[in-house]
């Protein structure tokens, strides 16, 4: 791209690492030219840990719980899409109610993540007391968490060949029960997002990513559905979601509106999917023990909130992995976010970076030292 | 008690920085923030700005690349000033103890004030950390005026 345009000074400014909107570190650099901007630069790198490395250092029964400290929004899916590793590595079977409760659980996980995002999102174009209403729903949730796992973000429940915790007749209903609050009191705020005009106002016709763009870029999960493509993972069937009624949400308007709304009518998606796997689940086993380590090569891709994740574990028989690379949804979708914004106004640069949910602690599985520093 | 550190006790502004979480603990200081916890009630402003923070909140482990941000973040906030080291992460370097671009805790960095253990925090140990920290700064407040 071209640094002057009709003889016009460029200006460059920086937009993070540490910026009010975004709760992560990312640094974007905006070249714009007056209100306009001309091109993006990206520059990640200040989460990375080396979590892929530690991995390796590890014994992989531990690693359960480093996984699930790559995210601690999507923690449930690395954890589980971590023992799904694992358990094909070494030929493990999964009992039927243990993929049950996994599913379950995801769903929660997707449920929360989704009402935080809707609430980030609210803020990030000024509507304050929304993000606290959507805030304070979201809670419900929580306690859910709580009432399962013992913590409110941490469920850690995988183990491998299942899960370590089951759930009683009483915290069944328990569940129907919340989800039916939880509904109640949800629906005024996706009315809200469906028909508020000032919501669309804000969102319509910004950051539009075409379908063809979307797809040559890779975009994943609500990115891509918001464009149209019903790309999602769960209707490979992992776990206990082929045996569960539910389509992809797709919207075709390609902006901003549209992802939002993907993932307005995914929240009630999850709570459907819950409601389904709760009455099907069968009773039996919940773990299935096996010494063997693990061996060979395994890919195991899990659909997150923010799209799919991807994990690829190498096991040489040995208490340590030879390998295990993670992508996740993030990564993929910076491409598709330097495409959405170019052209757009500086105003307008909030509502764009936050259409794609960003979470910069799952993407950071590289980064850049200074020589001199280190 | 002059006008200023009267205000800054009744009504600190924190200032967050994340320096290598995962999220979790983040995510929980927005909690603290909304209806249900409401720090608000003390007068907790969230702001983005550190030349008009008081309390510098960090999570997670410090790392080779993000160490200079952190620094430059407490160097620009005026004093009295106050960090709170969220999560076990940000006090040790906790489950990410062995990874190869991780320094350790952020007291390797920046002096820390209070720590608040947990993984993740729950909201009402950040309020009662927040607390804490608002009586070290009433003690500050307190010798300055004796000198």
């Amino acid at each position: 791209m071209s640094k002057q345009t009709k003889g016009n000074k460029l200006t460059v400014f920086p937009y993070g690492p540490q910026h009010p909107v975004l709760p992560e570190p990312i640094q974007l650099k905006f070249v714009v030219d007056e209100e306009k901007i001309v091109d993006v630069l990206p520059n990640i790198g200040y989460v990375h840990r080396g979590i892929e490395r530690a991995i390796e250092l590890n014994d992989y029964r531990r690693n359960i719980y480093i996984c699930e400290r790559i995210c601690g929004i999507c923690n449930f899916m690395h954890g589980m899409a971590y023992t799904e590793t694992i358990e094909k590595l070494t030929d493990t079977v999964v009992p039927v109610r243990a993929s049950y409760l996994r599913t379950i659980w995801a769903e929660l996980a997707r449920l929360q993540s989704h009402m935080l995002w809707l609430g980030l999102f609210a803020e990030s174009i000024g509507f304050e007391s929304l993000f606290m209403q959507i805030w304070k729903i979201r809670e419900i949730v929580l306690d859910l968490n709580e009432r399962t796992g013992g913590h409110r973000i941490h469920l850690s429940t995988n183990r491998i060949g299942g899960v370590g915790k089951d759930m009683d007749a009483n915290l069944i209903s328990t569940y129907f029960k919340q989800l039916d609050k939880l509904q109640k009191n949800y629906d005024p705020i996706a009315n809200l997002f469906h028909k508020d005009a000032a919501f669309k106002e804000k969102t319509q016709n910004i950051g539009i990513l075409p379908k063809k763009i979307a797809n040559h870029l890779g975009a994943v999960g609500p990115v891509i559905r918001g464009s149209g493509i019903p790309q999602d993972m769960r209707t490979t069937g992992y776990e206990a979601y082929g045996e569960l009624d539910f389509k992809p949400i797709t919207y075709d308007s390609e902006d901003v509106y549209a992802r939002a709304l993907v993932r307005v009518d995914e929240t009630y998606q999850s709570m459907e999917i819950m409601r389904q796997a709760l009455k099907q689940m069968p009773d039996g086993p919940i773990l299935n023990k096996n010494e063997k380590f693990p061996e060979g090569t395994a890919i195991v891709r899990v659909e997150q909130p923010r799209g799919e994740c991807f994990y690829y574990g190498i096991g040489n028989g040995t208490i340590h992995l030879e390998r295990c690379k993670i992508r996740t949804p993030t990564m993929p979708n910076i491409p598709p976010l330097l495409h959405m914004l170019v052209g757009y106004e500086v105003a307008d640069i909030n509502p764009i970076v936050h259409s794609i949910d960003p979470c910069i602690s799952c993407t950071e599985r590289i980064t850049y030292v200074n020589k001199e520093d280190a | 008690m002059g006008l200023i550190q009267k205000s800054q006790l009744k009504s600190p502004w924190v200032l967050h920085f994340d320096c290598g979480s995962c999220n979790g603990c983040d995510i929980e200081i927005l909690a603290a923030l909304t209806p249900k916890f409401d720090l608000e009630r003390f007068g907790i402003v969230n702001i983005g700005d550190p030349k008009q923070a008081d309390v510098l909140l960090v999570t997670g482990p410090a790392n080779k690349r993000n160490h200079r941000v952190l620094k430059n973040l407490y160097n620009q906030m005026p004093q009295p000033k106050l960090v709170i080291a969220v999560g076990t992460c940000a006090c040790t370097g906790g489950v990410f103890h062995n990874c190869p671009n991780v320094l350790g805790g952020v007291d390797n960095v920046v002096p820390v004030d209070v720590y608040v253990p947990g993984c993740a925090v729950r909201p009402e140990q950040i309020i009662d950390a927040v607390v804490l920290a608002l009586n070290k700064l009433a003690g500050l407040a307190q010798s300055e005026e004796e000198e």
